[in-house]
Formats: C-alpha cells, structure tokens, sequence
C-alpha cells in the first residue's frame, strides 16, 4: 500500500466520526421532540438547552471532519 | 481528467483585492478580499439598524424587524444570564447579527456575474478565534472585575465530596480553557464544510455535463438538485451556527457573572 493511499484510507476512516455525530444531533432534536410533543408548553422555555445538546454533539462531528481535513490537506 | 478538476479549497484563498500587496515594516497589509467582505457585512450591518431607529410610534415594517431583532436578543440575555446580564445585550447583538450577515453573505450566488464570487469571511479560523478570543476576554475580565480571585471557585462544583477535588479541577479547568478553542473552531468548520459540499457537488455539475453523455448528464442533474437542498441547509446552518456562538458567548458570560 502507497502512502497516499494509506492516507486517503485514514481520511477516510475520520469521516466516520461525522457519522456518529450525525446519530448524536438525531438524537437530541428526536428527544427535544418526544418531551415538547408531550408538553408542548414548556417546549419553548427549553429552546436555549436544545441548543446547547446540539452545540456539543455536533462540534465532536466537525472536530472528526477536521482530523479528515488535516490529513488529506496538511499531512505530507 | 486535470482538465476539469476544481480545487474546493481555492474558494477560501485570501488574495489582495486589488492584485497587489501593501508591505510596511516586514508585514503584509494589503486589503484582501476578507477585509473587503468584512466591510460589507459592516455596512450591510449599518444599513439594517439604521433603517429602524426612526422611532416611530406605529412602526413600519423595517422598524418590525429591527426592534423584533433587539428583543430577540434581549430575551436571549434575560433567560441565560438574567437582568444584570442587559450590559451585555450591545455586545452580543453585534456577535450574533455580525456572524449571521457575514454567514450568509457567504453563500450568496453573486457568482453567477462574471468576475465576481463572495467570501466567506467567517470560513477562516483567524477571524473566528478572534470572535471567541473576545468573547473570552470580556468573560475572563467580567469574571475578575467582579468576584476577584474569587472567580477561581468557578472550578470547584458544588456539592462535589472531597475527595474528588483533585480529579475536578484539572477537568474543569480544561473545560473552561478549552472553550475559547471549541467556541472558534465550531464557527469556522461549519462554515468551511457547508462551503466545501457547495463547492463539491458544482465540481459534479460541471464535470457531468463535459462528460458530454446521458450518464453524465444525468449525474449532473441529481447534483443540481442536491445543491438545491444543501444551500436550503447551508442557510439554516448560518443562522444556527450564529445563534449557538451568541447563545454559548452569553453562557460563560452567566458564569462569570454568577459563578454556578
């Protein structure tokens, strides 16, 4: 196996992480869904958290596409 | 093949506007095309506020927005740090409003002139670490102007026994540092990836319809129309992106000023 394409496989196997990010953000909008469908009057006041979860689950996915980045881009 | 390649990253090249570079003492100051843009979103940024401040008694459709734009924030401010918090309604307002113009200038299609393709201003980590520096900043400043060295406590949850000090501080105190770096970097990504998948699937159009065959052609539509919904997104990530940096900005700025 060449080096590049040990590297495109690597790059590869970052963006995985992109994936998983996607399963995270699915789940906190899902469940912000599930509680603000049962009461859907403290659904407003909770806008600020949603935000938040997704915030955090989501900078883990953009973290997993820079490690991508780095490696196609800047490893030599 | 090299022929038709499109580089997705030459979109974020930073180059002087007017083809040459401003040298003075050893650094290039030329005006680049980020600062161009910069000045764009500033005037754009002008031209909306000024629009509404006629103070009008029954207000026209402009002054709607702007004041629905203020109280926005406001609110924003009141929920996540509370009524000493509306000092920080200015800064925050010109954080969110500055991220969310600069943002979708961005990903306008003025492209389709000739000769003419926007930045994207926020694409570049430079400009939004220092966004998250300041931010930093006044939080670090808010926080020691008015609990002293008593802001250290900030490390030490409530609650917590003991004998777990020695594992939460180093935590927290990495968690705290660590804020700056992942408030810049979540801006800056996003912005960069949305653009990235903009720039890729155009790379598919063109390359489909110089295939010059059904296959190709057909290759070419699909793309179309999945740019079509990713600019749909793109657009919703803009205002998310500014949201969650003005709503984040306003968090460390609730724990600073009341310390958990």
């Amino acid at each position: 196996m060449t080096d590049l394409g040990a590297m495109y496989i690597g790059a590869g196997l970052a963006a995985i992480g992109i994936g998983l990010a996607a399963l995270g953000v699915g789940n906190v909008f899902g469940s912000f869904l599930e509680g603000a469908l049962r009461n859907p009057g403290a659904a407003d006041g909770q806008q600020g958290r949603l935000f938040i979860g997704f915030a955090a689950s989501e900078l883990l996915g953009l973290i997993a596409f820079v490690v991508a980045i780095l490696i196609l881009f800047v490893v030599k | 093949m090299a022929a038709g390649k499109i580089d997705p990253m030459e979109q974020f090249m930073v180059e002087p506007v007017l083809g040459r570079r401003i040298e003075i003492g050893g650094f290039d100051l030329s005006f680049t095309n980020s600062a161009l843009f910069m000045i764009v979103v500033f005037v754009l940024l002008a031209l909306f506020v000024s629009g509404g401040l006629k103070r009008q008694l029954i207000p026209g459709r402009w002054q709607v927005a702007v004041e629905g734009a203020v109280s926005f924030i406001d609110n924003m401010v009141l929920t996540s740090i509370g009524p000493e918090g509306k000092k920080f309604a200015p800064y925050l307002f010109s954080l969110f409003f500055f991220i969310l113009f600069a943002n979708l200038v961005g990903v306008m299609p003025i492209a389709i002139l000739p000769g003419l393709h926007t930045f994207a201003v926020t694409s570049h980590i430079t400009v939004t670490a220092v966004l998250a520096f300041l931010s930093f900043g006044i939080v670090l400043a808010v926080g020691f102007w008015r609990h002293g060295f008593h802001f250290f406590s900030l490390f030490v949850p409530h609650g917590a026994p003991g004998w777990l000090m020695p594992v939460i501080i180093p935590v927290e105190f990495v968690s705290f540092m660590v804020r700056p770096f992942s408030l810049g970097l979540r801006l800056f990504v996003a912005m960069t990836a949305g653009h990235i998948l903009l720039e890729v699937f155009g790379s598919f159009v063109v390359q489909g319809l110089q295939a010059a065959s059904p296959l190709g052609s057909f290759v070419s539509l699909l793309s179309f129309i999945m740019i079509i919904g990713v600019s749909a997104l793109e657009l919703l990530v803009c205002a998310i992106q500014a949201y969650v940096f003005a709503l984040l900005t306003s968090l460390y700025l609730n724990d600073a000023v009341h310390l958990h």
